[in-house]
């Protein structure tokens, strides 16, 4: 039997529709056209060129620490049950293709207070490498990244790297649903290793969804819409969890985050003794 | 919702191997006709499911959570999951999505079959 949250919940031992997984359903109703042979196909601009393991530049404001190096996650590679989280909002009249292009020139201003994502200046775009620093109490930075991995006019996705919460990708989407527009954000996850599973069970996932809606509540408001309300349906995708990837943990952020915020006053006196 | 632009059609190659002939664009919307294709082709008696990129035209973000969705149906079977015919650009997303890992990539229907990788 799934486990299921939220205002919606799916049948018992059913996969969740991958409808549900996708990101912008509309992309389908693009023009059929046929690539030429030898021509690169139309969605070729819209992904990431392939990496094997993310680079990076020092960003200000972050601390950019657990990110250069790391391979990038899947839902194949996580540990933990597979989730698909789904959060709606209802944008009124406002087109997709403005709310996406909103989302994406500005997606670091509609996060929650106290968490810094530190992406490239022209926004979000396929290939980006952002860096993260988000609160998990107690005066600690989790570090880590994400990885621009798809962006079109309507929709754009991030996948996570290697000792990130979770392992898999989140779609940012827009489309027109009738007389309006639905803007939703779509995680399809598993925890990345067997510490963040119990962390995600014992608050993480309420954490998670305050989050998303907090941010989809923001981004509501910039778009100019009076009062806006965001659904939340959580779904148990896969209830099996991949013991073969423990050793994920590792690579766990939450836990070099919490030793580099205790080494730093010591480097930071070394590097003074070293100067004087 | 916008109307699917595929065709899925199953062939079966043997009493446990089905091979899944995929023409047109792989999105999220074109979910009911893969999960219908999943179906015919499926069975306790299938334990290796072919999937055919030849004709594969446009795939989105939306297509490979899809194929990650039937990914879990096909592990619940205990059935193995292979593809061929891709174009390098479509290799190359498996790849960065690291969805190669689950899902073997041959470089032709014969090896395919036959489960070995060239």
């Amino acid at each position: 039997m799934p486990e299921t949250s939220g205002t919606e919940t799916a049948g018992p031992d059913r996969v969740a529709s991958a409808e549900q997984i996708g990101l912008s359903a509309r992309e389908a109703a693009a023009p059929h056209e046929v690539a030429p042979h030898g021509v690169a196909p139309r969605d070729a601009a819209s992904w990431a060129k392939k990496v094997d393991r993310l680079e990076v530049d020092p960003r200000e404001g972050v601390r950019g620490t657990n990110v250069a190096g790391r391979r990038l996650t899947g839902p194949v590679q996580g540990f933990g049950k597979m989730w698909q989280k789904t959060y709606r909002m209802d944008a009124g009249q406002v087109p997709p293709e403005q709310a996406i292009a909103t989302w994406r020139e500005h997606f670091p201003e509609f996060w929650p207070k106290g968490n810094r994502f530190a992406g490239a200046l022209t926004g979000i775009n396929p290939g980006d490498v952002a860096l993260l620093d988000l609160a998990i109490g107690g005066g600690v930075k989790l570090s880590t990244g994400v990885f621009v991995l798809y962006a079109d006019a309507e929709s754009f996705t991030l996948m996570t790297p290697q000792g990130h919460m979770f392992a898999g990708w989140i779609t940012f989407s827009a489309e027109r649903d009738g007389d309006t527009t639905t803007v939703q954000a779509q995680v399809l996850m598993r925890a990345n290793d067997p510490l963040y599973e119990v962390a995600m069970i014992c608050g993480g996932h309420r954490k998670e969804d305050k989050f998303w809606a907090a941010t989809l509540t923001s981004l509501g408001q910039r778009l100019g819409l009076p009062a806006p309300r965001v659904e939340t349906r959580s779904t148990c995708v896969d209830g099996k969890r991949q013991w073969h990837h423990a050793r994920n943990v590792w690579h766990n952020s939450m836990v070099r985050s919490v030793l580099q915020t205790l080494a730093a006053p010591f480097r930071r006196g070394k590097r003074t003794s070293t100067s004087a | 919702m916008g109307v699917p632009v595929i065709t899925m059609d199953v062939r079966r190659v043997g009493e446990k191997t089905a091979v899944v002939d995929i023409r047109g664009e792989v999105t999220a919307a074109c979910e009911p006709v893969l999960m219908s294709a999943y179906e015919a082709a499926g069975g306790s008696a299938t334990s290796r499911l072919v999937l055919n990129f030849a004709g594969l035209e446009y795939m989105n973000s939306g297509g490979i959570g899809m194929l990650v969705t039937l990914l879990v149906r096909a592990n619940r079977q205990h059935q193995e999951l292979a593809a061929y015919g891709l174009s390098e650009h479509y290799r190359e997303i498996f790849e960065l999505t690291r969805l190669d890992e689950a899902i073997t990539i041959y470089d032709s229907e014969e090896s395919a079959l036959n489960g070995v990788v060239r």
